[in-house]
């Protein structure tokens, strides 16, 4: 009898109670949550971007160079913010990227529009997911420190994490980018043509001639990585506040052109 | 808009490139009623719902839901949504993917409760990714009520689903309505509009080409049938006034008329020894086709 009458009851409407703040932030929160659940459930994803750059950082900073390293510190905090680095591009390029494209293809986020999530909840979620996947990676880069024979007081240490926890914000701008305009099959191809090229060409694993220069400024790897040296009191090149903005706008500038394509687009 | 009214097309036309979609459309969806959409694919059915969920914009005309335009967040927080074509993501589990949406109302059932009333609570835990079409259609009918709305637009609820799963859908519906709630409801099972349909309203090519009651739809249509058994020849029964069609088989002849009075007291008169004399009136699906019929030719 109970069951019959709970059921009678859940199929009333709701009353005119309003959303609370409180329940929209909580919206945010829980929409955040699942979206990283279900990456982290996504080996495919979960596996190359959280171990692939601690586990290439071991092999090169480490095992293949690592008595090299040993003798010169600058070369273990280049090797070590490079590899952070390169852990930071991957789940806002791909995470956003591939996602977002799959979830348009899939009518997701058509069914999400129509459903009453509130604004931008998706795509929040989808940064805060990039932002907990680059602490994680953090976390594995600060754990193998030691044996890359970084010196680096733990201070100094979580200010360069904090700094690259934020510095997904672009990767995840541009990311969001490639969801907006390629299909599910292509996004995977188009963010690996940024992603790439961006690994060996903005100078962050290994110096570039001076005549590559110029190339290694346009990608904004090598902008967070100057920041994360000038973080951490070593020489950096150019002035912190440019590479911060370089940034920023790269931020809104994929972030605005994404929008925008969503609104038109869905 | 009428205080009845939840949400309404008013002279909407939609373009896509020198497709009319949707061509000077009225449409209302009044409070309380199961009112189903019909039409033949490519009649307008799925942009008429985009529109009144503010997924497109109208090129002319006006939509609104709740008095309100359906782009803004607050009315669609009456809304329940089963759409089609959508996939949701395979790792999440179906109780996870009802929590996802509850967090979107302000009053919403418990995920168990979405679950129970449609009859997925064996499912709560599994990935939605290994679930079967039907299973997956059970998991997103829970997602649509588990806002409790006001109103629940559904695109092709039971498409996949077995007899016993329908059964479930259908009957919660019917509690659905019963609880104050509105439906909106697409179909291609025209059974399934003269089962739950308080009103039901059939699109071609763009318009509206008649709504009313399943009654009232059928009446549209003054053919009858009627079946019986006879020594009479089918040629010379098709030559009669007011005969429109006469085929023979094992059950007997099956004869369609538009004054079925005038034919059957003609039929008593010719064969005396006539037996098993049925009248019935057209159906839904045959008011439908003719319906639609007209109107494409």
């Amino acid at each position: 009898m109970s069951a019959v009458l709970t059921q009678m009851e859940s199929t009333q409407v709701a009353s005119e109670t309003p959303m609370t703040p409180r329940r929209v932030w909580r919206a945010y929160a829980v929409e955040a949550k699942y979206e990283s659940l279900r990456m982290l459930r996504t080996p495919g994803f979960a596996g190359p971007f959280l171990a692939l750059p601690v586990a290439l950082y071991l092999l090169f900073g480490v095992l293949l160079f690592g008595t090299e390293i040993a003798k010169d510190p600058a070369a273990a905090m280049f090797t070590f913010l490079g590899f952070s680095v390169l852990g930071v591009m991957g789940p806002g390029i791909f995470g956003f990227g591939v996602s977002v494209a799959v979830e348009r293809d899939q009518g997701l986020l058509k069914l999400k529009r129509a459903l009453p999530m509130p604004t931008g909840a998706s795509l929040i979620a989808k940064m805060l997911m990039a932002m907990l996947f680059v602490a994680i990676v953090m976390a594995t880069m600060a754990a193998a420190a030691p044996l890359g024979h970084l010196r680096m007081s733990a201070g100094r240490l979580a200010g360069v994490s904090l700094l690259n926890i934020l510095g997904a914000l672009p990767f995840g701008a541009m990311g969001c980018f490639i969801g907006t305009v390629a299909s599910g099959k292509a996004a995977p191809a188009l963010a690996n043509l940024m992603y790439l090229p961006m690994i060996y060409l903005s100078g962050i694993l290994f110096p570039l001639p001076k005549s590559m220069h110029w190339i290694a400024e346009l990608s904004p790897a090598y902008h967070l990585d100057q920041l994360a040296f000038a973080c951490l009191g070593a020489g950096s090149e150019g002035a912190p506040a440019v590479h911060a903005l370089v940034l920023a706008a790269v931020t809104l500038g994929f972030g605005a052109l994404a929008v925008r394509r969503l609104a038109r687009v869905g | 808009m009428s205080q009845s009214s939840l949400a309404e097309l008013s002279g909407v036309t939609k373009r896509y490139g020198n497709v009319v979609a949707l061509d000077g459309l009225d449409l209302e969806v009044r409070r309380g009623e199961l009112f189903a959409v019909l039409g033949p694919n490519g009649a307008g059915k799925t942009t008429a719902i985009s529109l009144l969920l503010g997924l497109q914009r109208p090129d002319r005309g006006s939509a609104r839901l709740f008095g309100q335009s359906p782009h803004l967040v607050e009315p669609r927080r009456h809304v329940g949504v089963m759409m089609q074509e959508a996939t949701l993501a395979a790792e999440l589990r179906v109780r996870e993917h009802v929590a996802l949406v509850a967090s979107y109302y302000p009053d919403p059932l418990t995920p168990d409760e979405a679950l129970a009333l449609t009859g997925t609570a064996a499912l709560g835990n599994r990935p939605y990714g290994k679930l079967s079409t039907g299973q997956k259609r059970q998991a997103q009918f829970a997602l649509a009520l588990v806002g409790r709305p006001r109103l629940l637009f559904l695109d092709e609820p039971t498409v996949g689903l077995d007899v016993q799963a329908r059964e479930i859908v259908w009957a919660a519906l019917r509690r659905l309505v019963d609880g104050g709630c509105s439906i909106v409801l697409t179909t291609h099972y025209l059974e399934e509009a003269e089962a739950l349909a308080d009103r039901v309203a059939v699109l071609a090519r763009g318009r509206l080409i008649a709504s009313g009651t399943v009654s009232e739809m059928r009446a549209l249509v003054v053919r009858k049938r009627i079946t019986c058994r006879t020594a009479l020849r089918v040629d010379d029964v098709s030559a009669w006034p007011d005969v429109q069609t006469v085929t023979r088989d094992q059950h007997g002849m099956h004869i369609t008329a538009s004054n079925t009075e005038n034919v059957v007291r003609r039929l008593l008169a010719a064969d005396e020894d006539l037996q098993d004399l049925e009248v019935e009136r057209a159906g839904l699906a045959e008011a439908f086709t003719e319906l639609t019929q007209e109107a494409t030719q």
